[in-house]
């Protein structure tokens, strides 16, 4: 006999899990998008802004939402000197190097934390409300639906923005052909800029809101990768596919989590991977590649 | 080309690629106000990188203006960005046509609003269906299952968009049809007529040029061999016989490797 409110108040924690990586893959799916580059660094520029948020909130006697939005605009800043200086040069390389770039990028910047905070777990400082919340009678951690509701919010600003703004459509034209969007007054390295700058941004706020549930390491970017999983599912160019991918690997893993054991988890994410990727190769929501024959 | 106030006016310019290749050796040209000027030359002569020298692409091939200066509209692009010549009426139309083959046709277009104000650039899209009713009918499909020919059609579309003062078009005959290449160079003229643009068309169909063009330069290994009204140039015994592809004199049909020689002789001497 399945107990139903059981069952729901572990899908609800899944909907905030896969909440959290939606928001994270939009990261990934906006540089993506503009410019056909995985950012390998995503995991670690996520952590960094919950470092940054924590030096704000250990050194000064800032309200806590400014310290949200100060760590947030650092973070973003972070981005643009990242891309400024590191992929800026890369403009009109292959992906593939690009692609390798930010992976070095990632081991500096755990460097560059374990130099500043050192190398031991910490805590953040508790910001978010305490009382549970009860959806019917559901029992829903608060953390989790705080998070969640951040999550659905930035998504759905993002999703609403690139529906009706040609911003969008500046995008997937540098992600198409640089040079034949150059040609035609878009302004690439601003474009450039604009991706990172804003999918640090996200990252920062995703790795506040992470690291105010499990806690923040040097290692926590490693939940780019569970997040990398989320982006291959969605489709990687697709913020629908993300938002849903998310969801669905959230809810999944969280099932498997409770019901089969948590060594279960990796194995049912990774097992749906596969799965998409034999049905879709693109991912759910992804692009296909045109081949005009 | 003596001309007052010409549009694009090239002085003397030297490319150099990563620092070691030349392709460009002291090459000059202008184009006037409302003509069009076409730049013939084999492969590998350079034709393409002169383009990319005028619209700054050049940048992201690792080519550089060593030497020389480019004059857009009276004002150096040395100083400017490849988006920013955009803005001020330069549209580099790249061989291979470009386009964005994820994006639908209307997007394609969408894409070349950048070059000026959202809304002015909107109301040019009924012109580009006017010019190309093709699109039109095509415009809410993916460009990437356009034909060839009709993803010309849109490469020149998305310039009209942007309302340039000139246009740099790359091999619009590129992989055509010869029936598309004329219909496309009939509408090359038409926009140069109605629309008042000036163009500079790199080309190999040197007869379908020189239809349309005004004027015409020919260039080999980085520099102009040779230039004048398309008039004269049609009537030059050399350019008949290697670039308009008509065998020269009586003796038509075989040619013997000396003429050939003779030429290579003549072509090193005028450099």
């Amino acid at each position: 006999m399945i107990d139903w409110l059981f069952f729901s108040e572990i899908g609800l924690a899944g909907l905030g899990t896969g909440g959290l990586y939606a928001l994270t893959a939009l990261g990934f799916v906006l540089i993506y998008k503009a410019t056909r580059v995985i950012n390998m660094a995503m995991g670690e520029i996520l952590m960094l802004g919950a470092y940054v948020f924590m030096g704000f909130t250990a050194s000064t006697l800032l309200p806590i939402w400014l310290s949200i939005l100060l760590a947030i605009a650092c973070t973003g800043l972070i981005g643009g000197v990242i891309e400024r200086v590191i992929i800026r040069p890369m403009l009109g390389e292959s992906e593939i190097s690009v692609f390798m770039v930010t992976i070095g990028l990632g081991s500096v910047l755990v460097g560059l934390v374990e130099l500043i905070w050192g190398a031991n777990p910490q805590r953040l400082i508790e910001f978010i409300p305490k009382e549970p919340i009860f959806i019917g009678e559901a029992y829903l951690s608060s953390k989790i639906g705080y998070a969640f509701v951040t999550a659905a919010i930035v998504l759905a600003v993002f999703l609403a923005i690139f529906r009706t703004w040609r911003g969008g459509v500046a995008l997937r034209a540098t992600a198409g052909d640089q040079a034949a969007a150059y040609s035609m007054g878009i302004n690439v390295p601003m474009v450039f800029s604009s991706v990172w700058v804003i999918s640090a941004m996200i990252a920062a706020g995703a790795g506040i809101l992470v690291g105010s549930i499990g806690g923040i390491s040097p290692e926590m970017g490693v939940y780019g990768l569970s997040v990398l999983v989320v982006v291959i599912v969605g489709g990687l160019d697709s913020l629908l596919g993300a938002l849903i991918a998310g969801l669905m690997v959230g809810l999944i893993e969280t099932y498997a989590g409770a019901y089969l054991g948590g060594e279960y988890k990796l194995l049912a994410t990774f097992s749906l991977l596969v799965l998409v990727l034999i049905l879709r190769p693109y991912g759910l929501f992804g692009t296909h590649e045109i081949e005009r024959l | 080309m003596t001309n007052a106030d010409p549009i694009l006016d090239i002085q003397n310019i030297e490319v150099v690629y990563n620092n070691t290749i030349q392709v460009l050796r002291g090459l000059s040209l202008s184009v006037p106000r409302g003509a069009i000027v076409a730049l013939l030359g084999s492969n590998g002569a350079g034709k393409s990188t002169t383009l990319k020298a005028i619209s700054r692409l050049l940048e992201m091939e690792k080519g550089e203006l060593k030497s020389g200066d480019i004059l857009f509209d009276g004002q150096s692009v040395r100083a400017d960005t490849p988006h920013g010549l955009v803005r001020r009426g330069l549209f580099h139309v790249m061989e291979g046509r470009r386009i964005f083959e994820d994006l639908t046709v209307e997007e394609n277009m969408i894409a070349a609003t950048y070059a000026g104000s959202n809304a002015e650039a909107r109301k040019r899209f009924d012109l580009v269906y006017e010019y190309f009713p093709r699109l039109f009918e095509r415009r809410k499909g993916l460009a990437g299952y356009l034909s060839g020919g009709e993803q010309q059609m849109l490469a020149i579309g998305r310039a009209l968009i942007a309302n340039p003062k000139i246009i740099l078009l790359d091999e619009p005959s590129l992989g055509l049809s010869p029936l598309l290449t004329e219909e496309i160079f009939s509408i090359i003229a038409r926009i140069n007529n109605e629309q008042k643009t000036s163009m500079l068309i790199v080309e190999q169909n040197a007869a379908m040029a020189f239809a349309v063009a005004d004027y015409g330069y020919i260039m080999e290994t980085g520099r102009i061999m040779l230039d004048g009204p398309t008039s004269v140039l049609t009537d030059d015994p050399d350019v008949q016989e290697f670039y308009l592809g008509m065998s020269g004199g009586d003796d038509a049909g075989h040619k013997s490797f000396r003429d050939i020689k003779h030429y290579k002789r003549r072509k090193r001497w005028l450099s």
